[in-house]
């Protein structure tokens, strides 16, 4: 995907959002660490254009939520909750740049029924590259990108990494590097 | 690096897992026991601070819990009275929803004349993962750390080291002198006023606040200072200065940082001071002493407190005091270091 293509994704993700809420009542957006944070920002910024209503953005980190962290070599580095208002009675958008296995969203549920009882949570993603392990499915998809498992969805943020644009990598010679390495739990 | 290699005669390189980890991230933690601080790097430092930032987030919450330590058995063996670091490790250890086993040595079999190894071995059987130890022994800990399988987190060991207090002191300093990013006492003049030569808690602060690069003073009467002149000449030839005095004033002046240590009575052999009397009149902290620092800097003590002998009560409860700071902060920077080492020990790493 192109910057293009992603602005465009992160547009149309911000109308079914709203067109889905029928409103922005109640509405709070939740990225996961990292890169759904920026997303989840930027989503806020074009419903707030669109709609001319801020809504809460917050960040939601699920390091110690993770069912593989008996089998890490090294606990993740935790990169902090912040949570803007209370998620009681609200509808929560969780907002990940991909969508892979699952875990991460399930890590990421169990996070959330911590801080209270939510009407509802849904998902937002930029890419949906299949291979769920768990029963999980994403509301609003800015792409679905067919892939094996053999392959590296890579996605660049302008906030996190200096530039828009999502590349698939094919792992082939180094078979040490664990396809998952940049988002473990998928 | 190269030269290591061509050695030919060293075992093959362990590859650190930090490799795996994720492009610009901070180092990971690599230490599998926390024994002392004197192996932790700055950027060692740094990740406890960040990760304790994290735990503080929890403590916040309406329910201050997570799962990350879910089925791990963390057991505290202690052979020395505790209140504060033990109820702070069980406390940090619960939040990471770990089973938690208390043992206190005075009603266990080692009364009954059990070793400290056979006690180690016996938790170890009896399925203990990390193992948090207080022993009235300077080195106990390292005993325990070689033949326990787990991590060994050391809760006090003699006059040697507190590791967990010198890391929450100096949380509790960068919560209130740092920037967020970096940990905030470089360069700050930093007291340590008391009973030094029977601190663990004073010779583990030596080691993180000079890492730190903070300007350390140690003050107290030259008794309870014996030996720290060599130390302090041997830092500063390896790079980590602090100075030390007798001079109560001279130690506070412009002080940015001034903490207080118990006298240890119970630990005061005779003729080492006049009486506590004295003490407290030529070294106490009062408030008309602390008007030689910075009129904003942090007053902390280590607890327990002898009030009216190292401390006053109006300087303890008064509006420069951080000491219940001091007690919260605990509980986050335990649980980091719960955390941190829990990774390592699941790896079984090798590396000390």
């Amino acid at each position: 995907m192109t910057a293009d293509e992603i602005r465009r994704a992160t547009i149309r993700l911000s109308h079914e959002i709203v067109e889905k809420q029928a409103g922005t009542d109640g509405l709070l957006l939740i990225g996961i660490q990292r890169r759904g944070v920026p997303l989840a920002r930027r989503i806020a910024v074009s419903i707030a254009e669109h709609e001319g209503v801020e809504v809460p953005v917050g960040a939601l980190d699920i390091t110690f939520y993770r069912d593989d962290l008996s089998m890490v070599a090294q606990q993740p580095i935790v990169k902090g909750t912040e949570l803007p208002v209370g998620i009681d009675g609200r509808t929560v958008i969780l907002v990940d740049d991909v969508l892979y296995t699952g875990r991460t969203i399930r890590a990421a549920m169990d996070a959330l029924v911590d801080f209270g009882r939510p009407q509802a949570i849904r998902l937002a993603v930029l890419v949906d590259r299949g291979h769920r392990e768990l029963p999980i499915r994403a509301d609003h998809v800015g792409k679905n990108v067919p892939t094996s498992r053999e392959e590296l969805v890579k996605v660049h943020l302008e906030e996190t990494d200096g530039e828009d644009v999502v590349e698939i990598e094919r792992v082939v010679d180094d078979v040490t590097v664990d396809p998952r390495a940049g988002e473990p739990v998928g | 690096m190269s030269a290591v290699i061509d050695g030919g005669a060293t075992p093959a390189l362990v590859v650190p897992s930090v490799d795996v980890a994720p492009e610009s991230q901070p180092v990971g933690w690599r230490h599998r026991h926390l024994l002392d601080v004197d192996g932790l790097t700055r950027a060692d430092l740094e990740l406890v601070m960040h990760t304790a930032d994290a735990m503080r987030e929890v403590l916040a919450r309406p329910i201050a819990k997570v799962p990350a330590l879910r089925g791990r058995n963390v057991t505290i063996l202690f052979y020395e009275a505790s209140t504060r670091t033990r109820v702070s490790f069980e406390v940090a250890a619960k939040n990471l929803s770990a089973d938690v086993v208390n043992i206190a040595a005075a009603s266990s079999s080692v009364t009954k004349g059990e070793s400290l190894v056979d006690t180690v071995r016996t938790v170890e059987a009896l399925g203990a993962q990390m193992l948090v130890m207080r022993h009235g022994v300077s080195g106990a800990p390292y005993l325990a750390a070689e033949v326990f399988g787990g991590a060994v987190l050391n809760g006090g060991d003699g006059w040697h080291a507190h590791p967990t207090q010198a890391l929450l002191d100096l949380y509790t300093m960068r919560s209130r002198l740092g920037d967020g990013g970096s940990i905030g006492v470089e360069g700050r003049k930093v007291v340590i006023l008391g009973d030094v030569l029977h601190s663990r808690v004073a010779r583990s602060n030596i080691w993180s606040l000079t890492a730190a690069g903070a300007d350390l003073w140690l003050c107290g009467p030259p008794t309870l200072l014996r030996g720290f002149d060599a130390w302090a000449s041997r830092g500063a030839a390896a790079g980590r200065r602090f100075t030390v005095t007798s001079d109560v004033d001279a130690a506070l002046r412009d002080a940015e940082v001034v903490m207080a240590l118990r006298i240890q009575r119970e630990r005061m052999a005779s003729g080492l001071l006049p009486s506590l009397r004295e003490y407290a009149a030529r070294y106490g902290l009062t408030r008309e002493r602390l008007g030689h620092a910075r009129p904003d800097a942090l007053v902390m003590h280590p607890g327990p407190m002898n009030e009216g002998v190292e401390i006053a009560p109006d300087v303890a409860i008064g509006a420069q005091s951080v000491i219940t700071d001091q007690v919260t902060n605990g509980v986050a920077i335990r649980m980091a270091l719960l955390y941190l080492l829990a990774g390592v020990h699941a790896a079984g790493s090798s590396d000390a």
